[in-house]
């Protein structure tokens, strides 16, 4: 397998002479790269607009209407549109909620939060005073609001049966259900019921689940719906390069905030405001530990509860090697150590002010330190730390590998190195101009080359997503495919390592995950992830009709063969969308 | 006992017929080598209390520290009139008896972190310290084999997704559950197969190769229903599950050379007492079963547990402890030299504890890895394994 790597890098360094594209393929070609996959329309859509036009377009979002349904699904997705300390307050964790209960914490604001929270607080009481032997919910039982047949059908049923139940339970009881319904059964329904019931069931469960859950799904509908797709890309490609790992803390609160205000506004924008953004981002100084890191120059007493605090140099090394310079960037552990020196005092607020940004001048080494072989004089403060942004957003070797990153996400793993030159060349000549960048690399030759063309597998959200898209499914609950995505190996907003998935094809390729899509294509296929739903009328034709309807160009004579060949009575599509050809992109 | 190389050419390739053979099986029924070694790590995830699970009862500030969660000096499993077992954990004293058993005492990672993200990580990657090691210990331990003696599941880690400790350049397989490892439309299988077979996409060709490779080998495993052996009795839950099926891979001889699971809820702030007697009940009766299972293949087998950090030493207001230092782990399988408390201890004395509150480091958890990377799987290339960590000190847990 490694020569096999070896042969196809060899082929790709050949890029700027690789035969050039046919318009079709073009077509093709620029809507597997720039999109999350083709929908039905799209293709003939880019050749009647020209691909050219078409990648400009996509490179001005703010000239694309939006998706009017993108925006209804995203109404009730209420935490992403919360500041941090909001989103703290509303959807307790349950610490919080002991905290509520003992009365140390103040209530959610919201009604529809507050009362959920509420009936947790009230539950944890009483399981707390276990001597006085109350029941746990002094709710109405379930089986006093519905019928014995009602309750079989909601453990049971299916999801259309289960909707006519709930559908059929009066409004004013509504709550009452969804208070007496065990946490199993509650989760179980999801699929069955509305937005807003959904999220009720939620918050009466684990309420500090929905800020994860509406991450997802945000993800999710934005990545199938929205028309500015290569917006999106940009946005999972960025915040996977400034990764922040959800799970970790309070990043479980601050990761909405963070993809919202420090990533998404920056994604074609100037790469020095997006280090900047990140750099200041609470959920970046929680996540890499910048927060807690303190100068050396005062005195510290320690105890037990809080030993003595020092120098951290987590975020100074991932800046610039994660961030900017790469591994190979040329500086030493020296500039790691100077570089965290000019960072002391980037901190976080407490979480009772508001948890922002903050510089705590107090704590900020105010010594002379070099950086890169560039003095930054004593005496500074908190523009110690702008000027090494500066110093690392406008080096040449950040120039380099920024080029050579999107270059692998976008046209190949090993991609020809005359590429990154004329993208690197844009990089320095424009100022770090992210959309500059970009079209160097969309409007080369070796974008377009034979070589690039197929030449990446999709990362399991890309293939999730694609497979949606080019099946025009309808999604009315998203979460299900995000729990596919963990199967198949990238758990949304979960890379726990600060360097992010790899674009690599060989992170994706691996048994299990190879298992995992050829499983979700046939469930996909067969209706039976919940949520989504596609009309399999649609795909009653030939294998080779089929083929083309989701991969938009012919599939290989050796996958067709292989349908044609089937014995067993599998669907088409499901296997199509399982098949090699659909794994790459 | 029956050899590999036996047991493949009458029952495994029996039941594909010869000339269906997945390449691998055929290839490693010519393969002269004998069963495989093989290292299984446990991860208690959360920091479990060590001086809770193998108790310093002989040591007066133990008491002084712990008014009320210390485990009292009549009700430990005394090992050596000094340490006990946690009463919980009886299940595992016949193990020490018999010699088969080592524990390692103030081991753990030299990393000074209490943050649990942050030490499970640098725990998994094996570089304490560094953030940016993508890849796993227990991936670079496999020793460098030809790709014609490679089995499709030589790494297994149990459980939904790759452990980080499992990730990396070799190829290593995630399994939840081995009933479910296959393509779940029966009617899909062989299509699938088919088109990977004959696909052109040389990655693709090659994976799928490999995944139907593993999946026929589950196929010969799922369709005989597993009962343990010797009266062994595996507990419900997720670490018993996980070793029952560890030990059912083993023995099918299809060529496992690693394998991870882990284990939660250790993270005792609180009423550590009860929750700690109920989960250490579990994990002890978990290990116990899965050595009186393999029974004489334990001889090819060494099992090592690990967790984060340890706890305070002393007890927090909360009737628990917080997060600490140095830990407790233990070493089992045929070739362990057992029966000992191996490592320096430190003292809980107030001069002796580290940053005046938690048991000191005297062995880092790399000596003990190392040792069975070395001596256990037989690949010598240690700082391959632990890149930068030049001077192991080898404790003699095994032999040579």
């Amino acid at each position: 397998m490694r020569k096999l790597l070896a042969v196809s890098a060899l082929v790709l360094c050949l890029g700027a002479r690789s035969p050039k594209l046919s318009k079709d393929e073009q077509v093709v070609h620029a809507l597997n790269r720039l999109t999350f996959g083709p929908r039905p329309g799209d293709v003939e859509a880019v050749r009647k607009m020209g691909v050219k036009k078409w990648i400009d377009l996509q490179l001005h979002p703010e000239r694309i209407p939006e998706n009017t349904e993108l925006a209804q699904r995203l109404a009730p997705l209420e935490s992403l549109r919360l500041s941090q300390a909001d989103t703290e307050r509303n959807y307790p964790n349950p610490q919080m909620i002991r905290a509520i209960a003992a009365g140390r914490q103040a209530m959610p604001a919201d009604p529809v939060t507050r009362a959920a929270v509420e009936r947790v607080v009230r539950r944890f009481k009483v399981k707390k005073d276990e001597a006085d032997n109350a029941p746990l919910e002094p709710a109405i039982p379930l089986e006093q609001l519905l019928t014995r047949e009602q309750i079989r059908t909601l453990r049971t049923g299916n999801v259309d049966q289960k909707r006519a139940v709930i559908a059929a339970i009066p409004e004013d009881q509504m709550d009452d259900v969804a208070i007496a319904l065990p946490p199993g059964l509650r989760l179980q329904l999801l699929p069955a019921v509305e937005p807003a019931l959904r999220r009720k069931l939620m918050l009466l469960t684990a309420p500090q689940q929905l800020v994860a859950f509406d991450l997802s799904e945000g993800k999710l509908y934005r990545a199938i719906l929205s028309n500015r797709q290569l917006e999106e890309q940009l946005v999972d490609f960025w915040y996977n390069h400034f990764n922040v790992f959800l799970d970790k803390g309070a990043d479980r609160y601050l990761v909405p905030t963070y993809e919202r205000e420090a990533i998404r506004p920056h994604v074609l924008g100037k790469f020095r405001d997006l280090l900047e953004a990140t750099a200041k981002s609470p959920a970046m100084l929680f996540f890499l530990d910048n927060w807690e890191s303190v100068g050396a120059t005062q005195p510290q007493r320690g105890n037990a509860k809080r030993p003595v605090r020092g120098l951290n140099e987590n975020y100074a090394r991932e800046l610039m090697e994660l961030h900017t310079l790469g591994v190979d960037g040329g500086y030493t552990q020296k500039d790691v150590t100077e570089v965290a020196r000019c960072f002391t005092g980037w901190t976080i607020r407490q979480p009772r002010e508001g948890g922002d940004f903050f510089y705590n001048d107090k704590v900020h080494d105010k010594g002379a330190k070099t950086v890169l072989g560039v003095t930054i004089s004593a005496g500074g403060g908190k523009d110690d730390a702008e000027k090494v942004l500066d110093i690392l957003a406008r080096h040449p070797v950040t120039a380099r590998f920024i080029s050579r990153k999107l270059a692998q996400r976008f046209v190949a793993d090993d991609p020809p190195q005359k590429l990154i030159d004329k993208m690197a060349k844009t990089f320095r000549d424009k100022n770090g101009d992210i959309r500059e960048v970009m079209k160097t690399m969309l409007t080369s030759d070796e974008f377009f080359s034979q070589a690039a063309y197929r030449a990446k597998v999709k990362t399991p959200f890309e293939m999730i997503v694609s497979a949606v898209r080019a099946t025009g499914a309808q999604v009315d609950f998203a979460f299900p495919l995000a729990n596919q995505i963990a199967q198949l190996g990238e758990p949304l907003y979960r890379k726990l390592e600060p360097t992010g998935y790899s674009d690599a094809n060989s992170e994706w390729v691996n048994s299990a995950a190879l298992l995992a899509r050829m499983n979700f294509a046939l469930s996909l296929a067969q209706n039976k992830v919940p949520g989504s739903k596609l009309d399999a009328a649609l795909f009653s034709g030939s294998a080779a009709d089929v083929a083309r309807q989701v991969l938009f160009t012919d599939a290989k004579p050796e996958t067709l063969a292989a349908i044609e060949k089937r014995t067993a009575n599998a669907p088409v599509v499901g296997l199509m969308l399982g098949s090699p050809d659909f794994q790459r992109r | 006992m029956t050899t590999r190389r036996l047991f493949l050419k009458s029952s495994g390739l029996a039941m594909f017929g010869i000339g269906a053979a997945p390449l691998w099986l055929a290839r490693a029924a010519d393969a002269p080598s004998a069963r495989k070694k093989v290292l299984v790590a446990v991860f208690q995830r959360g920091a479990v209390d060590g001086l809770n699970l193998v108790v310093p009862f002989g040591e007066k500030s133990y008491y002084e520290l712990r008014p009320t969660i210390a485990i009292p000096a009549d009700t430990v499993v005394s090992l050596d009139g000094f340490f006990g077992l946690h009463p919980a954990l009886a299940p595992l004293k016949p193990v020490f008896d018999a010699n088969r058993l080592a524990i390692i005492q103030a081991v753990g990672s030299p990393d000074p972190t209490r943050s649990h993200f942050d030490a499970q990580d640098y725990m998994e990657s094996g570089t304490p310290g560094r953030k940016a090691t993508s890849d796993g210990w227990l991936n670079r331990a496999l020793p460098a084999l030809g790709d014609a003696k490679k089995s499709p599941v030589r790494a297994v880690s149990l459980g939904p997704s790759l452990s980080r400790a499992m990730r990396g350049h070799n190829d290593a397989v995630a399994i939840n559950n081995l009933n479910e490892f296959k393509v779940q439309e029966a009617g899909g299988a062989a299509t699938f197969e088919s088109m990977y077979a004959s696909t052109l996409d040389a990655a693709l060709n090659n994976t799928g190769r490999e995944t139907f490779d593993a999946v026929k080998l589950m196929q010969s495993i799922q369709a005989q229903p597993y009962t343990a052996a010797n009266g062994a009795k595996y507990p419900g839950g997720r670490l018993g599950q996980s070793l029952m099926q560890i030990a059912r891979l083993i023995k099918a001889d299809v060529g496992l050379e690693v394998a991870f699971t882990d284990v939660g809820g250790w993270d005792t702030h609180v009423n550590e007492a009860g929750q700690l007697a109920n989960l250490l009940g579990n994990f002890g009766q978990a290990l116990a079963a899965f050595y009186q299972d393999l029974g004489d293949r334990m001889e090819d087998v060494a099992v090592v547990t690990m967790s984060e950090f340890g706890r305070t030493a002393k007890e927090n207001g909360n009737r628990g402890t917080d997060h600490g230092h140095a830990n407790v782990m233990f070493a089992f399988g045929g070739a362990i030299r057992g029966g000992k408390v191996y490592g320096e201890w430190p003292g809980l004395g107030p001069e002796q504890l580290y940053e005046n509150r938690d048991l000191a480091l005297t062995t880092d958890f790399r000596d003990v890895l190392g040792e069975l990377v070395v001596k256990h799987l037989g690949n010598g290339q240690l700082g391959g394994v632990f890149p930068g960590y030049t001077q192991p000190k080898f404790r003699g847990l095994i032999a040579g």
